[in-house]
Order: C-alpha cells, then structure tokens, then sequence
C-alpha cells in the first residue's frame, strides 16, 4: 500500500502556567515519539485510556493543536512546515468527524449551510453547484435531500452524526480522521453509523485514522492497530494479530479486561493495579512499569524502544530484547471447559 | 426490623408518567420485576427506554411534578414504596436502599471532604458520633480498595481520580449494608482498566455483604459479566426477561437478538463480519408510534404487530418476551 501519511518521532508538550507571572512549572507529555504511516484505503485504529494522547495525536495532524516538534508527512509533504497558504490547500484533503455530533454542528446553521461550509472556503461554486454537491453529500450517508432545509435539533444522534460526516466527506477528502465518532451513540444506532463509514470507505477510496477508547469497535473497523499509553505508542501490528496474540503487557491486560458480552466465557482477568499516571511527569524508565504485571529491574531504569518483533508486529517492551519471549495464552481466546468457574452473581 | 421475602423487592405494573409540554411522556409503562435477595439483575436498554426513571422511581427521587406514578406499586419486603411517607422514604434511603450514578464527580459535593459525605451516612442513619462515624469512614473507604485511607478522607472529590470517585461512590452507598443496591451505569464514565477494578470490587462486595444489585446499563458486555438475570427495556416496557444464561444462549425478541449482533466484540475467538444493524432510531417517549413500539424497526414484524402490542408472557420456564410471533411460536 502506497503511503498517504506518515508521522515521525511526533511529539506535543503543553506546559503548564502558574502564579502571577504565569512561569512555566512544568510540562505535560501528552504526545512523546509517536510515529506510525497510513496507507490508501486503510484505516489505523488508534486505541487507549483517557489522557493516553490519542485525540492530541489525531489534533496534531491536522495543525488544529500546534505539535512541539516531528514530522507528518501528507502525501509526502512535511505538514508542519508548511506555509498557511499551502497548508489551507492541504486541508481539504484532510477532514476531521468529532465525537460529540451535539457539540459539533451550529444549532443556527440549517443542514445545508453546515455542509456547505467547507465547499464555501474551498472551492469556487456557484449556488446551485454547491446544493447539488451537499445533495449528494446527504444522499451518500443515507440522509435524504429534503433534509438540508432543517437544523441540526431535529435530528437524532445518528443522523447527526452522518451529518458531520456529509461534511467531512463533502470536499472528497483522502484522509478523515474519526475521534471517538460513535462513543455518543446508542449501542442501536453505531452499527449504523460504522458500516455506514466502511461502506464509504471502500466507494470514495478514503483512509482513516480511527480514534477510540473502545476495543471491540476499534477491531471491527481497523486494518492495523496502535495501543497507546502516556503518550507513546507501546504496540502496532495488524488489527488480527494484535487481537489473537497481544504482545505488550498492557495490551494483554486491556483485552482481558473488556467486558465481552458472553456469560459463558472463562475470565483470565488481568485487572492492572491503580490508575494512569499522570503525564505531567510520567515514570522514568518504561511508563507502563508500576502498572505491569511483568515488571523487570530494567524496566525501571531504561526506557524501551519500539522494535518490530515478528512481521508488522512492534511493541514497546524489554520483554522481548533478548533470549526468551514472554508467551501468555491468548487472554480471550480460551474456551470454557469443565470446571470453570460460573458467571458470577446472586443465588436466585 | 425488615421480614426478609423471598421476593425482596417486587415492581409490579409499576407507572411513571412525565406531564411535559410536549404531551406525556410514558417513561416506564407497566413494569413488572422481581428481585431476590442477594440476587443480581440486570436491566439494559438504550437511552431513553426508562431504566435510569424506573431506578429513580423505586427510591423516590423523582421530581413530583412532572413525574407521577400513574398506577402499580413498589413492594420491599411487602410493603408499598410508593406509599410511604418522606420521612420514612429518607430512613430506607441510603440505608436499606441505596444506589450509585454513573458521573461521581457529579454525584459527590464538591465543597465537602470526602470523610464529611462518607461519615454523615454513619451520623444519620446509625446514630454515630462524629470519631466513630469516621472511623468507620476510613475503615469502608479501606474496603473498597483506596489506598491511604486516612490521608484520603481529608481530601475533596476533586482531588480524586475518576475510578477512586467511584470506590467513595460505593463506599458511601455500601456504608449501612443495605439490602439493595441500584446502580445506574456504574462503570460507564470509566476507563476500561479501570471499570474492570469497579466490577471486580462490586462482585466481592455483593458475595461479602449479600447485597442484591439492580445493574442499570447500555452494555450487555457488563451484564453478562455480573448478573443472574436480566431485562431488556424499550419504549418503557420490558421486551424480555431471562437468566442471563438463556438470554445469550436463545434470545427471543428480536430486539435482543438485535442488539446481541449489532455490538461490535473484542474477543478473539469471536469473528464479527458485519454487524447487523437495527434500523431506524430510538422513539422518543414523548412521541410513540401507533400500535407496538417496536413494529416499526423490527425486522419480522407481522400484521398483529401494527395493531396491538403484546404482552410479556412466558415463553419458557423463567423466560418471559414480549412478541407476538416468539411467544406462540
């Protein structure tokens, strides 16, 4: 797959302010060596906890938060050193769909001024072109065209949401990032909207950087997977592989740990200790080690680096250095047997 | 004391109506559920189908006006919630009957300590004094797995993590081991590391204190992991209702066999193709369609349905559904 965007070594720190004179006291990490390429047609699911820096990744890309310091290349343009004006001609390629479809539509713009919006800053139309392309736009996400006279209010959240996405896709973009798209949607109503993006996907050639805290939906739509935690990337492999055989303590864990809508399924939970460190000062050596089950001395000192340890398969862990590797059972992947314990709960 | 039945709490045909500008809303419309002691059970259903109301009904929380039970009753240990008095509402709250939200950082005071809210529930309802009431503060807190419990209780929730919020959630409505425990989302404004942590919590907690659950959740991930039984909500009314076991195995509503397909699923050994998906949206309570709510997003739906809703019936020993064809099937 050809490349359409590569970030390197990206890194956002936001510092933190206090007192009278504002002086900077200290930084928060909130995106430190990211790096990871997209190809055409293919969607990266980026996957971790809150404050894991996942939204400021996705943020980065764009420009709409200035990164400290890498590389994104688009289409083989260093985005971060563009000037304005070519950047606002990149743009349109690029296009974002938030989670909150409450928050992101104007409640005072009628459906078609909100999708217009973007034909209007980027492309010379006359009036009528523009209506047949935010026509076409609503038809593509199952809305009707009669729709584009009412508000945003009148509409449920699904249909909200496709109409933000009528708006991403409307300037027929390459690249759509999606941050939590579906997090406020009714469990009825996300399937909807999920096939709805991978049926657009494959009609309009789009790739996606999928963002979401949500496991289960991050494997129905990504090619590939990156787990993140305090800002780095600790494991990246095919969507199948990570699944089936997580390398990395932390995404062990995260899997064991999802809820999964079986009562029959035997648990091996692994239930990490304590909470997200803070990524205003997060622990020296590898971050995940006063969570992790697997902890070494060497954790403790030394930061790991990203290294690919099987095909299309890198982690962020000393584990797999040197000699052995570490080789648990796949946490979910174990049928029941006899003598399992039983779902738990209650003696009706 | 309390005669403990063997049906501890009992919602029969339970009513509770909204008068809004907008016409009435049926916010729960004729529930009927029983609850055991000890027992777990669950009810899902997505936003809107009444669930958090039907919790908010059993403790008297509700705003009157607008809300108001139209009809049915609210049996624990045989006696009439809906009658009771405020007063005697207040003593059973918090005490008997307790529940835990899904935001705790709205659900705590923020100008108060941690120690002050958790303590007060020792003052009020056992009678404590103000060092026994926070001894015993400390000591729950200690149970429900927060670290430094005597440094903690000096702080404000604003100081806490999301997840230890939750735990001085629990520790406050677990503090008079009441019989009962609603808890509305409980670990859905959580991480996924750390809703493991409050599941786990909740299910030693229940097997230590006896403590019966009504889990109120979206996501059945949750419930298969924790409850006995379970009901699935819609419009107001429950669809289905069925050991937890039997509804997963052979699902009979439609509704629930929809929702079982259409979440996505992160365990391995489970391949998802393509979701199934339910069409057409969630009705709102305000505005329902003729006939049976469900007709028109159900995939098989039949004449009858258009015309008349069913009623929950027992389609199998312990299995009761609401629809016409899996109930005469």
């Amino acid at each position: 797959m050809p490349e359409l965007l590569t970030v390197q070594n990206l890194v956002k720190h936001f510092p933190v302010r206090r007192g009278f004179l504002g002086r900077r006291t200290a930084v928060v990490h909130a995106v430190d060596d990211v790096s990871f390429s997209l190809g055409e047609n293919e969607t990266l699911g980026l996957v971790g906890e809150s404050g894991c820096g996942k939204t400021t990744t996705g943020f980065s890309i764009l420009r709409l938060i200035e990164p400290t310091s890498g590389e994104v290349c688009f289409r083989g343009e260093n985005i971060l050193s563009l000037p304005p004006e070519r950047l606002r001609h990149l743009r349109r390629h690029m296009q974002i769909v938030f989670q909150d479809p409450f928050g992101s539509l104007n409640p005072r713009l009628t459906v078609e001024r909100v999708i217009e919006e973007p034909l209007l800053n980027h492309e010379d139309l006359s009036g009528a072109e523009r209506r047949i392309r935010v026509q076409e736009a609503l038809v593509m996400v199952g809305l009707l065209p009669e729709h584009m006279t009412r508000f945003p209010h009148e509409f449920s959240g699904g249909q909200r949401q496709r109409i933000c996405v009528a708006r991403a896709l409307v300037l027929r973009p390459r690249l759509v990032i999606g941050d939590e798209p579906v997090s406020a949607l009714d469990v009825s109503v996300r399937a909807q909207v999920l096939n709805l993006m991978i049926r657009l996907q494959r009609q309009l050639n789009l790739s996606y950087l999928f963002i979401s805290h949500d496991l289960a939906v991050i494997r129905y739509v990504s090619h590939r997977v990156g787990v993140m935690y305090l800002g780095q990337i600790v494991e990246l492999a095919a969507t199948k592989a990570l699944y089936a055989r997580p390398l990395h303590p932390y995404t062990w864990a995260l899997l064991s740990a999802v809820p999964v809508p079986d009562p029959r399924r035997a648990r091996q939970r692994i239930i990490l200790e304590g909470d997200v460190p803070s990524p205003m000062n997060p622990p020296a050596g590898c971050r995940f080690h006063p969570r992790c089950t697997e902890v070494k001395s060497i954790c403790r000192e030394q930061a790991p680096i990203m290294r690919v340890v099987e095909d299309n398969h890198a982690v962020r862990c000393h584990l797999y250095e040197d000699g052995e590797p570490w080789n648990p059972a796949p946490p979910l992947h174990r049928k029941p047997e006899a003598g399992d314990k039983q779902p738990k709960g209650g003696n009706a | 004391m309390w005669v403990v039945s063997s049906r501890m709490l009992s919602i029969r045909n339970l009513k509770t109506y909204f008068r809004t500008p907008k016409g009435l809303a049926r916010a729960v419309d004729g529930v009927s559920l029983d609850i055991g002691p000890g027992e777990v059970v669950g009810v899902v259903g997505e936003s809107g189908c009444g669930k958090s109301v039907m919790a908010l009904s059993i403790l008297g929380l509700l705003p009157r006006p607008p809300a108001y039970f139209a009809g049915g009753e609210i049996l624990f240990n045989d006696q009439d919630l809906l009658k009771f008095k405020p007063d005697e509402m207040r003593r059973l709250r918090g005490n008997q009957i307790s529940m835990i939200f899904q935001e705790p950082m709205s659900a705590l005071n923020p100008v108060f300590t941690v120690g002050n809210q958790l303590q007060e529930v020792f003052q009020v309802h056992r009678n404590l004094g103000r060092a026994e009431a926070l001894q015993n503060a400390i000591d729950m807190l200690a149970k429900v797995g927060v670290p430094a419990p005597e440094r903690r209780v000096r702080e404000y929730p604003y100081q806490l993590s999301g997840g230890m919020r939750q735990r001085v959630m629990i520790a406050m409505a677990l503090a008079c081991r009441p019989a009962l425990l609603l808890a509305d989302e409980p670990t859905t404004a959580l991480d996924v590391s750390i809703q493991a942590q409050i599941i786990e919590l909740m299910t030693a907690l229940k097997e230590e204190l006896d403590t019966a659950i009504l889990l109120i959740t979206h996501d059945l991930g949750v419930v298969a992991e924790i409850t006995r039984r379970v009901a699935v909500m819609y419009t107001g009314k429950i669809m289905e209702e069925a050991p937890t076991l039997d509804l997963f195995d052979a699902p009979l509503h439609p509704y629930t066999r929809g929702l079982l397909t259409s979440i996505p699923r992160a365990d391995a050994s489970f391949e998802t193709e393509s979701l199934t998906e339910i069409k057409g949206v969630v009705p709102s309570v305000a505005a329902l369609p003729p006939g049976y709510h469900f007709e028109p997003r159900c995939p098989e739906a039949i004449d009858i349905c258009r015309a008349q809703a069913p009623a929950l019936e027992e389609a199998r020993p312990g299995h009761r559904v609401a629809c016409w064809r899996a109930a005469h099937a």
